[in-house]
């Protein structure tokens, strides 16, 4: 398993340094200014001046070999001397933001606790839903427990979060005043007090993305608990006179645990990509919302890096998901 | 395997045991009729001997086997274990019985769990059922590891790790962990090669004769069941057609549906073998959903007549322990037994 999962690490880098160039290319290719907020009253002259300030006047594969040697080098050094208080990054050049000129991994570390706790949270919330939906389901497959959580999984797939979003505004922050309709991200819990208005405000954009994945992982546990319910070794189980709890959660579930476990972890790098509609709906200062906003100022930098984060995030949760499907099936071998 | 098997106790007595599946259809799941897939059947097992049942695919064999170990909830009937009714016992006071009857799987492979080790599923019922400390469940796993020939080193393993052979016997070393007195095992050669075959059938006759077990051997494979039963039942759709003595049900078949089976064993002696006149049934098995009316093999029956396709036939004893169910004998012998 340690050599499978070496190999993969190694693996993986070629395939970074793929996706990273891929995304360069794409948005060096992409249409988009930096400049074109930028007052027409400005001569050309000086936005020729700023375009190559902010390093535009390279060839494209130079702006990429800066960009590489920024990202694996300087930012990782800047977290050391962070961390540690040395001073390696000391006068190099950081990833610099086109849009606010301040280094876009300060950017991200202030956005990733909000995208953490809105959608990170709704995430975990779901996921406990969603798993003893689908077990119960499952077990009492067409009963009246079972209709019901289908058709919530249904409205759960079906129903886009803008209009769950916007109906749970209007609902309760417009009629029934309870919740407010924006998130304030400046908001610090100091008391029980400012500790309550902290929930409110997560009350409502929690659910809604709450909802969308607890749909999508009790579909999968449904499912999965189905296939293994009727396997003989169930059979098995109750014939050694085993208690049906522990047919079910212990034989049934642990088999039945193998795909759901996989799914929850690919669904991992999503939280760190914010749920950038929910974002929007609600005024989440998270990561989605600061992605949307560099797209529209063509802020290349930012969007190189945060999309590029989300790949590395990709590539690792694949890989161990794959390492969690060997631990838990054991007739699953990587050597 | 005791020489006389009629003055030893009864351990297992089956009377009218019914099993019927709901058929549900439509829009509205409405139950529209169900499978009969055992239906009305009685014997007795007594002590120590192995009862072998035999019949085609479908007739109802292993539903009976189930059945018998209550892991359906059967229809109708009565099934005693020990001197125990357990008949209409509702599942959760079951498991305490469970030690007494046990169960050898048909799928080796898909009735292990495919995520726990050899020792945890042989061990596993020690956990519900005994008292027994971490140490003394321990040597107790070695100890049926070794019964079934097993390699103690194996232990740690999962069942994908084994061969079909190796499989067959954790599923018979997790049966015999709580010391059982009843053993069904239902086509337990089935899924395996045939020289593997005659190991794990030896492998349960040593058992038994070691633990005195008593076994139910359900199987399609005549020979087979030659080889272990003392008695055999012949089930037709859903029905014990006959029942004897081993050495009487193949030296005289008298049932027209065990005279066909019988003859279709094929023999080893190629002469011989082009002499023998098959008894060669027309036609498929009748749906268990929809049995003919009268006796269940009268579609099929090479010597039927009027009554058989209107009346169903009684049990006669034609012999000491031979009974059939048929209407070629109601001339004969007029004593019904059941």
């Amino acid at each position: 398993m340690l050599n499978y999962t070496i190999r993969r690490l190694l693996i993986s880098i070629p395939t970074l340094l793929f996706i990273s160039l891929v995304i360069f290319l794409l948005l060096d290719l992409a249409p988009g200014d930096p400049m074109s907020s930028i007052p027409l009253t400005v001569p050309p002259e000086v936005k020729e001046k700023m375009r190559e300030a902010l390093g535009l006047g390279e060839p494209v594969h130079i702006r990429f070999l800066n960009w590489l040697y920024q990202f694996f080098v300087v930012e990782p050094q800047v977290a050391w001397d962070h961390l540690f208080g040395t001073d390696f990054a000391e006068g190099k050049q950081r990833i610099i933001s086109f849009q606010s000129r301040s280094p876009v991994m300060t950017v991200v570390a202030e956005r990733m606790p909000q995208t953490l706790w809105v959608v990170g949270l709704s995430y975990v919330i779901g996921i406990l839903i969603a798993l003893p939906i689908g077990i119960i389901s499952a077990y009492k497959q067409y009963s009246w427990f079972d209709q019901i959580g289908t058709f919530i999984s249904m409205i759960g797939f079906s129903i886009p979060t803008f209009f769950s979003g916007v109906l749970l505004i209007v609902v309760f922050s417009v009629i029934l005043q309870w919740f407010p309709s924006i998130y304030d991200t400046t908001h610090t819990v100091t008391d029980w007090g400012s500790f309550w208005y902290q929930v409110k405000q997560m009350i409502m954009p929690v659910s809604v993305l709450a909802l969308y994945n607890a749909a999508q992982i009790s579909r999968f546990m449904r499912a999965s608990m189905l296939d293994n319910l009727n396997q003989d070794y169930v059979r098995t189980a109750r014939a050694k006179g085993m208690s049906e709890k522990v047919v079910v959660l212990s034989h049934v579930l642990r088999n039945s645990m193998i795909p759901v476990v996989t799914v929850i972890a690919l669904g991992v790098p999503t939280i760190f990509g914010g749920a950038i509609i929910t974002e929007q709906v609600f005024q989440v200062n998270g990561l989605g919302q600061m992605l949307i906003t560099a797209i529209y100022a063509s802020d290349a930098p930012m969007v190189q890096t945060l999309t590029f984060i989300f790949a590395v995030l990709i590539v690792l949760f694949n890989l161990i998901a794959d390492i969690l499907y060997g631990i838990l099936d054991p007739r699953i071998r990587y050597d | 395997m005791l020489d006389d098997p009629k003055v030893s106790k009864i351990l297992v007595e089956v009377r009218d045991l019914k099993m019927h599946f709901p058929i549900h259809a439509g829009v509205l799941k409405k139950r529209v009729g169900e499978v009969k897939a055992v239906d009305g059947i009685s014997f007795d097992i007594y002590e120590g001997e192995t009862l072998g049942l035999v019949g085609e695919s479908g007739c109802g064999k292993s539903t009976v086997g189930r059945a018998i170990l209550r892991l359906y909830d059967i229809t109708e009937g009565s099934v005693k274990i020990d001197g125990i009714e357990i008949g209409h016992t509702p599942q959760p006071d079951l498991r305490t019985m469970r030690p007494t009857m046990q169960m050898v799987f048909q799928d080796p492979q898909a009735s292990l769990n495919p995520r726990m080790s050899v020792s945890a599923i042989i061990g596993e019922p020690l956990d519900e059922h005994t008292k027994m400390s971490k140490t003394e469940k321990r040597a107790k796993v070695m100890d049926l590891m070794d019964q079934v020939g097993l390699n103690r080193d194996f232990a740690n393993r999962y069942p994908h790790e084994f061969s079909g052979g190796q499989r067959q016997r954790i599923g018979i070393a997790r049966a015999l962990a709580l010391n059982p007195k009843f053993i069904v095992c239902d086509e337990p050669i089935a899924a395996l090669d045939v020289s593997i075959q005659a190991q794990v059938v030896n492998l349960l006759e040593d058992l038994q004769g070691e633990h005195g077990l008593t076994y139910l051997f359900i199987s399609h494979d005549l020979s087979m069941v030659r080889h272990i039963a003392d008695r055999v039942a012949v089930m037709y759709l859903g029905r014990v057609v006959e029942l004897a003595s081993r050495e009487q049900l193949y030296a005289a078949p008298k049932h027209p549906y065990t005279q066909a089976l019988l003859s279709a064993v094929p023999e080893p002696d190629p002469w011989i073998e082009d002499k023998i006149e098959r008894v060669i049934l027309q036609g498929d098995v009748p749906s268990p959903a929809n049995p003919p009316k009268g006796c269940n093999f009268c579609t099929r029956c090479p010597q039927v007549m009027e009554i058989c396709k209107t009346d169903e036939p009684p049990t006669f004893e034609i012999a000491p322990g031979h009974v059939t169910a048929c209407h070629l004998y109601s001339a004969t012998n007029t004593e019904s037994v059941s």
